[in-house]
């Protein structure tokens, strides 16, 4: 029951994207099709469930134990930053097919702050590993939902006859408050 | 280039987040109020400034290849710095800000300058920069606070302005920030055309 309430919450009441602001920058960039929209949240579904697995082992294992708190931020990001580099590295080698539907994604994930967003967040709430997995995994899904479903939206768009100075991104921001605004129908399900 | 357009260039021609849309998760997450905004605006212009100047000054000696971690590393010191500077003199505004003042560390115009400008220029105008940048910043999440609180609970800066019941409150939550700078933009577009 806990875990899926933690599910619920994660893709729809507490949407990552469009309640909470995090990951806006790939939301708004790679979500002109909604193929290259699968693409980045296939990406950044695995990685941040491995990112969110070492960097909670980091935290549980050396920052707590020797009181290294305040380096929190610092090992994070580097954690992230190296575990991207080699994510690429070993998919290129094993699974080229992947390699080739998520490679031109994986750089632009380290500066996706919902990775370092999850990871501080799975601390901040006291998961333990199990929770943590689960808590990473719904929330990558309900970053997936809302990206492949406002590039469904925009495909849309582009057949519009929009006014001139709304077209592009200010159009693509109204748009995202609308989603939101649907999004917030959700909320009160679960706390 | 003239110090004075360099300083200039962050307010409008290349405002980080009207015209060049970087930085986009503090600036719709944090500014539900004008002073949030401002808060997380000159937190955020602290930590360009600081990394502009360490890059500027240690880039001779990173080797190319291990660049970006390097100054992923130096960003992440400063960012540390604010983080814990905040919490001891200003814990209302670091209780509010909340995860967003870790989050600058992935703030894509801090590492954005540090590539495209320190790495490249001395430190005094690597200085200048990243001060021009910051309040460029600061400025455009203070606009956008101030238009949400304003329309959201009719205040500005907590001073009430109209009575509170009239505020429209879906601006203070997550949709009214996506239309709020939607119709910004589309605001300065369409000066940009006509000027």
């Amino acid at each position: 029951m806990e875990y899926i309430l933690i599910i619920i919450s994660a893709i729809f009441v507490n949407n990552i994207v469009l309640s909470q602001f995090l990951g806006i920058c790939p939301f708004l960039g790679v979500s002109k099709k909604i193929s290259t929209g699968m693409g980045m949240a296939g990406a950044v579904t695995f990685v941040m469930v491995v990112a969110t697995i070492f960097t909670y082992l980091v935290q549980k294992l050396l920052l707590a134990p020797f009181e290294l708190g305040y380096l929190q931020t610092i090992s994070f990001i580097l954690v992230i930053a190296a575990l991207v580099q080699m994510v690429e590295i070993i998919l290129k080698k094993v699974s080229p097919p992947l390699y080739q539907a998520l490679g031109v994604f994986l750089p632009l994930i380290t500066t996706n702050c919902t990775i370092l967003g999850v990871a501080i967040m799975t601390i901040q709430k006291d998961f333990n590993l199990v929770e943590a997995v689960v808590f990473a995994a719904s929330t990558a899904i309900g970053f997936g939902l809302a990206v492949v479903t406002f590039a469904g939206i925009r495909e849309q768009l582009d057949l519009l006859d929009i006014p001139k100075g709304m077209r592009g991104t200010p159009i693509a921001l109204i748009v995202a408050g609308l989603l939101a605004m649907a999004f917030m129908g959700f909320a009160g399900i679960v706390k | 280039m003239n110090q004075w357009n360099n300083f200039s260039k962050g307010f409008f021609k290349e405002n980080a987040v009207f015209t060049l849309l970087l930085g986009m998760c503090p600036t719709l997450g944090v500014t539900s109020s004008a002073i949030n905004g401002l808060g997380m605006g000159l937190a955020t212009t602290f930590v360009l400034v600081m990394s502009n100047i360490a890059v500027a000054l240690v880039k001779d000696f990173i080797p190319d290849k291990v660049r970006i971690p390097a100054f992923v590393v130096i960003i992440a010191s400063f960012v540390t710095v604010v983080e814990l500077t905040m919490q001891a003199y200003v814990p209302s505004l670091y209780d509010s800000l909340g995860l967003f003042i870790p989050l600058i560390v992935v703030n894509c115009i801090v590492l954005g300058r540090a590539e495209s400008f320190a790495s490249k220029n001395n430190v005094g105008s690597s200085a200048i920069d990243g001060l021009g940048m910051g309040l460029g910043f600061a400025m455009a999440l203070t606009i956008l606070g101030t238009i949400r609180e304003f329309l959201g609970s009719g205040k500005a800066f907590g001073l009430s302005i109209f009575p509170e019941d009239y505020g429209m409150i879906i601006f203070v939550l997550a949709p009214g920030a996506f239309i709020a700078l939607g119709y910004l933009i589309a605001i300065i577009n369409k000066t940009k055309k006509t000027a």
